[in-house]
């Protein structure tokens, strides 16, 4: 359902530029649970960033779903991350001053639902990441562990067809990480493809496939037998 | 078109935002209120000048006579210089194109009545040009002609107040009211922006006065306008070229000050027309200064707002929101709270205007206020600065890559 070949982007720095990415081929299919690894600087938010469609490539193919991303104007891109993706951040990125249901609601606002309908599904999702009873709380008012579970409902929430998330577990203790991991193995089970960044080799170890980034190029791609999570909590 | 869930996101923005709200709306707020002030006590001290020079045409000559105080060509000093149609005639003739308007008048004080009112007026007996150099104004019926003062007709007009005294509620239109004895016909009644005096006053034909009251033909003193085509220092010279005619006619010393007196208006119009002219500026000034403290205020807020909120709106983008609603959301609740700030502003500033205006008279400002299209008018020009100071910065923030915004922290 992904395709991507011959990947490169750079930035300025300066006068010079810096080469972050260096030709990455990458496939990714229906139902997958993929970690990127790599050392910091190694590309891999870079590569997540550009699959999410937050940042563009110099050049190379990014096929999702069939459908060609390049030259996109910002109302078009706007229009696909809304319909085709859902974002975990290591810093949840809620809005503060919404509510946990409101912020789950958000992603439906701009798919233009009706009110009704928008607190209907914000709150089934809410309700799955076993959050019903905190809806109306701010996201000051959750912890860590609950703040990334309303991110997970709202990334949810559009019913998106990857999901991707950047460290969804760096900002959490070991315990809650697991937790939050032990969702994400049940949403991936369910069949939702998951494309991930991590640093972390056990959180690594419980998706089904790690790829390895150094200097901007894919060092190792291999399939891992999956680490349930579970057995942790 | 109205977009009640852009409205519920805008309102729910101010609502747990209050402090950003209540400064950005406190600024505004503040610039109108201090504006309309400002520029409410500079009208008041304009109004005041206005006033003092309302009631007479500001181009009039007064002429009067007196009594000489110097002996001159054989004649004694202390003689009484009495003016008579004559002399009015002498002066409208022989400076026919210096005069705009022309009245003799006469002046009487009589007991007028009413059924059973009665009460004390003056009366001034007067030509028709008189309407025009004392800027009556004819609430009903009609002001003296000439046909009055050729026929010598009974006719009065007669002051508001006059009509108020006498004729308590009824009109007076048509009506007799008795002068001294001698029934007179109202034919006008009229109003007069000179104050409650100067509607206490009844017109007669100067022809009817002099043939009732001594069957003569003198005048009391001539009123005229110049032509007001001619600047200050004309009309000047014009005023000093009367005197010294009428002097002459009159067998007057020069230097007699007191025989005759003609004062020309135009000696204060001067100094007045120079003052107001000042006071614009001042208030020209005064206004432009606060808006555009105004303006720069509610710019800097824009710029601080959008600066804020620059990891939301990358959320937001993340999210699927399209450049142009991030611009909407953002000028939307600025023009909105500009707006009721300017309002706000705009109830208080007339307000304190409303509440202390009628002590300040002491200190010459009279009726302090500004004309709503003004300050509409400026809070307008506030409105659309902010909403050009916050669109920039919002434009640019609705085109950064979110993932900028996203690790703005």
């Amino acid at each position: 359902m992904l395709k991507i070949h011959q990947l490169h982007k750079s930035y300025p720095i300066g006068d010079s530029s810096l080469h972050v990415l260096k030709g990455i081929d990458l496939n990714v299919e229906e139902g997958e649970m993929v970690a990127i690894m790599g050392s910091s600087g190694s590309g891999k938010s870079t590569l997540l960033n550009i699959i999410g469609m937050l940042d563009e490539a110099d050049s190379g193919e990014y096929i999702l779903d069939e459908l060609p991303i390049k030259n996109l104007t910002e109302k078009k891109a706007a229009v696909y991350r809304n319909k085709f993706l859902g974002f975990i951040f290591q810093s949840f990125n809620l809005i503060n001053y919404k509510n946990a249901l409101e912020n789950v609601a958000l992603p439906l606002y701009y798919q233009g639902l009706k009110r009704k309908e928008r607190q209907e599904k914000a709150m089934y999702h809410l309700g799955k990441v076993g959050l019903a009873d905190w809806a109306k709380h701010l996201p000051k008012e959750l912890s860590g562990g609950q703040k990334q579970r309303v991110a997970i409902a709202r990334a949810l929430a559009a019913n998106p067809k990857l999901l991707l998330a950047d460290e969804p577990t760096g900002a959490l203790d070991t315990k809650t990480s697991y937790d939050i991991m032990a969702f994400i193995q049940q949403l991936n089970d369910e069949g939702k493809t998951i494309l991930m960044v991590t640093h972390e080799e056990d959180i690594a170890n419980m998706c089904k496939r790690i790829v390895r980034l150094k200097d901007g190029v894919i060092m190792e791609d291999v399939k891992v037998t999956q680490v349930r999570a579970e057995q942790y909590v | 078109m109205f977009d009640i869930d852009l409205w519920r996101e805008i309102f729910q923005s101010i609502n747990m935002n209050r402090t950003r709200s209540l400064l950005s709306g406190f600024t505004v707020a503040f610039a109108i209120l201090l504006f309309t002030i400002l520029f409410g006590i500079a009208n008041g001290l304009q109004n005041t000048f206005a006033e003092a020079f309302v009631d007479d045409a500001n181009n009039s000559i007064t002429i009067r006579s007196g009594r000489t105080t110097k002996a001159h060509k054989g004649l004694q000093a202390g003689r009484q210089i009495q003016f008579k149609n004559e002399d009015f005639n002498y002066v409208k003739e022989d400076f026919e194109d210096k005069i705009e308007f022309i009245t003799a008048r006469i002046y009487k004080n009589f007991q007028a009545s009413y059924k059973g009112e009665q009460n004390v007026y003056d009366i001034r007996a007067v030509h028709p040009d008189h309407q025009y150099l004392e800027k009556t104004i004819i609430k009903e019926g009609r002001y003296l002609n000439q046909n009055d003062l050729n026929n010598k007709t009974k006719f009065v007009v007669i002051g508001r107040l006059v009509e108020e005294d006498l004729f308590l509620k009824t009109t007076a239109l048509g009506k007799y009211i008795n002068l001294g004895g001698i029934q007179f016909k109202v034919i006008g009644v009229f109003t007069d922006d000179g104050g409650d005096n100067e509607e206490r006053k009844i017109y007669m034909p100067v022809s009817t006065a002099q043939y009732l009251y001594g069957n003569n033909d003198y005048i009391d003193q001539i009123n005229l306008t110049y032509n007001p085509e001619m600047d200050a220092d004309r009309a000047l010279a014009f005023s000093t070229l009367l005197t010294k005619k009428l002097k002459n006619r009159f067998s007057v010393a020069r230097s007699d000050q007191r025989a005759i007196r003609v004062r020309n208006m135009a000696e204060g119009t001067k100094a007045i027309s120079q003052m107001t002219v000042g006071l614009t500026f001042i208030i020209l000034i005064i206004g432009l200064g606060t808006l555009i403290a105004g303006i720069v205020g509610v710019s800097n807020i824009m710029i601080f707002i959008v600066k804020e909120r620059t990891k939301e709106i990358g959320i937001r983008k993340a999210l699927g929101a399209s450049p142009k609603s991030i611009v909407s959301i953002i000028l939307i609740e600025s023009i909105f709270i500009t707006a009721i700030a300017g309002y706000i502003g705009l109830l208080l500033g007339v307000g304190v205007l409303e509440l202390v205006g009628p002590s300040l008279k002491d200190y010459f400002i009279k009726d302090p206020g500004v004309s709503n299209s003004l300050v509409i008018g400026a809070t307008l020009t506030l409105i659309i600065a902010g909403a050009i100071a916050g669109y920039l910065p919002a434009k640019k923030a609705s085109k950064i890559k979110p993932i900028i915004a996203l690790r703005n922290d």
